[in-house]
């Protein structure tokens, strides 16, 4: 082989191994800023704490507050983005017409593309006025708002990546079922969704990942008092939202208050990382194969 | 009522209910874009698009934003792409089927959901911190570069993969080496496809504003960045802030804002979507 094409394949190489070097930076960058931080405060006080006022004078540091900002946030989101997206993917495969199909699904990944910063503008000045005419009480930073219209904008990951998983369910299922008499939605919920199961889950998951790690949506719209509660009324604070106000305060370089962020980043990696990972595993272990 | 006039009925329910369920997706759509024309496209003028930004609502303008943002997005380009795409090709043409490639694109996935304000830790650290960068637009646009990284080596890789193997026999055949085959055969085969996932990554950075918030962008920027060493802001990171504040005429700021924000975000997509289908009419292997 001639030299240039070593050189070239090396250089091809390099870039390649780029990306292991950025998760080597991100696990190092996230070691080396909470490991001084535990160092001064115990594990045992940050993951049981529930109590989170690094900013204050009297400082706690349980993240607890965060944790449950982060998780109420996520699960409002996924109990609006799951029924509408799996709904609407089976609809799409198994009863609209296919021009219906190739209008609606751009239209609908037109959701996925819109900054996230334009649907906290959207859940801040619209959506919270319009829910509180229905609950008087509701604050003017809360999860509700939030996780609703997170649930909105992630309705195009489960609906698409559902409708993938179903449409690979070979068509003699499908033939089969309506041969046996099944109406369409028998075929849906009998044959094609548990046959389609594991592809499903995966797109949850990976949903969960990303409503998780949201940040602008839920720092302009469900509010920056971490607050150890499950009430989606009354501001909350997410792992992502307490990065995002450090950020942007002058909290100097080097303090116990800086390296905060290093730990909640540090639990919110571990979270995203453990969701993926099993999402990964899922596809690997339980997609079905058929020939 | 026999079973099975029971069961018509309740397909006939479920159909209806997946209609409602799409509806409730574009009307949500149609309402977000609606209440967003509403309020801000009065304010858009020539003064808003030229103006620096100001204390005062009705003074400020969005130059230095979008100036932030085009320089964001021409940096992002000249460090993700070549490198992107050269992760990319190494993994579709040069490896061969063992431990350390699978380890490698397991490694790519798991860095695709790794959320963006975690790369914006990793800039703070290493760009702008150990390297001495500062919050820079450089500092900022490597690290917008290494959060869509993932998106133009997984593109890269399907549109390679959809090159047919007959290309690069016939290639190589004729005595080609390697590399010959792959920049004049393979590369300039699987374009489309890359220019298409490339513009949709650019898309996906152009709305980001949650790593560059950590990596130290400001909000108020006085003077036109000049130089890839200037502090800088962004359109997201603008309206962000716009949001923020307690008066209503900053909304209406924000509201104009993000109007030009979707405008470059939907030209964007649509370039690539229109890219997408002409590729798909034109090549039939």
């Amino acid at each position: 082989m001639k030299l240039s094409e070593k050189i070239i394949e090396g250089l091809l190489w390099l870039a390649a191994t780029i990306t292991i070097l950025v998760t080597i930076g991100i696990i190092w960058v996230l070691l080396s800023g909470s490991i001084p931080f535990f160092q001064k405060v115990s594990i045992i006080e940050f993951i049981t704490g529930t109590e989170w006022t690094p900013l204050f004078a009297k400082k706690e540091f349980g993240i607890l507050p965060l944790v449950a900002g982060t998780f109420l946030t996520t699960a409002i989101a996924i109990a609006v983005a799951l029924p509408l997206g799996l709904t609407i993917a089976i609809y799409l495969n198994e009863y609209a017409p296919a021009r219906l199909k190739s209008t609606i699904k751009p239209v609908l990944e037109v959701l996925a593309t819109i900054p996230t910063v334009v649907y906290g503008f959207f859940a801040l000045t619209v959506v919270t006025p319009f829910l509180q005419g229905f609950i008087p009480n509701l604050a003017g930073f809360n999860a509700l708002s939030a996780g609703i219209v997170m649930g909105i904008m992630i309705i195009p990951m489960i609906s698409s990546l559902s409708e993938d998983a179903i449409s690979a369910v070979p068509k003699s299922l499908r033939e089969a079922a309506y041969g046996m008499g099944s109406t369409r939605l028998q075929t849906a919920f009998k044959v094609m969704v548990p046959a389609a199961s594991s592809g499903i889950i995966v797109s949850v998951i990976l949903a969960i990942s990303r409503a998780v790690g949201e940040t602008m949506l839920v720092a302009i719209a469900a509010g920056q008092q971490p607050r150890f509660t499950l009430n989606p009324l009354v501001p909350i604070e997410t792992i992502t939202t307490y990065i995002v106000q450090v950020s942007l305060g002058d909290v100097p370089h080097g303090s116990l208050e800086y390296r905060t962020i290093f730990a909640a980043g540090l639990v919110l990696f571990v979270f995203t990382f453990a969701l993926n990972n099993l999402s990964f595993w899922i596809k690997k272990k339980y997609q079905e194969k058929y020939d | 009522m026999t079973n099975s006039t029971r069961n018509r009925i309740k397909d006939k329910a479920f159909q209806v209910f997946g209609i409602f369920c799409m509806l409730i997706g574009l009307v949500f759509l149609a309402a977000l874009l609606i209440n967003i024309l509403s309020e801000g496209l009065a304010r858009i003028d020539w003064d808003f698009l030229t103006s620096l930004p100001s204390r005062r609502a009705s003074r400020s303008g969005i130059l230095t934003a979008w100036a932030g943002t085009l320089w964001i997005l021409v940096l992002t380009s000249l460090i993700a792409f070549p490198l992107g795409i050269s992760a990319g090709v190494y993994l579709e043409e040069y490896t061969k089927k063992t431990k350390m490639a699978s380890f490698l694109e397991i490694n790519i996935a798991n860095l695709a959901g790794v959320p963006s304000i975690i790369y914006g830790l990793l800039g703070l650290e290493i760009f702008v911190r150990q390297m001495g960068m500062g919050s820079s637009l450089l500092a900022g646009a490597m690290t917008l570069s290494l959060l869509v990284l993932p998106i133009v080596i997984v593109t890269t890789r399907e549109s390679l993969k959809a090159v047919p193997q007959t290309v690069r026999q016939g290639s190589f055949a004729l005595g080609a080496t390697k590399w010959q085959t792959t920049w004049l055969q393979v590369l300039p085969a699987a374009f489309g496809g890359i220019l298409t996932g490339v513009i949709m990554s650019l898309s996906r950075a152009v709305g980001e504003a949650a790593p560059l918030v950590v990596v130290g962008a400001l909000a108020y920027v006085p003077f036109v960045p000049s130089s890839p060493n200037d502090e800088f802001t962004v359109l997201p990171i603008q309206i962000f802030n716009w949001t923020s504040r307690p008066q209503a005429e900053f909304l209406v700021n924000a509201a104009a804002a993000i109007i030009m924000l979707l405008l470059i975000t939907f030209l964007l997509n649509g370039i690539a979507v229109y890219l997408r289908n002409k590729q798909q009419k034109k090549i039939k292997w």
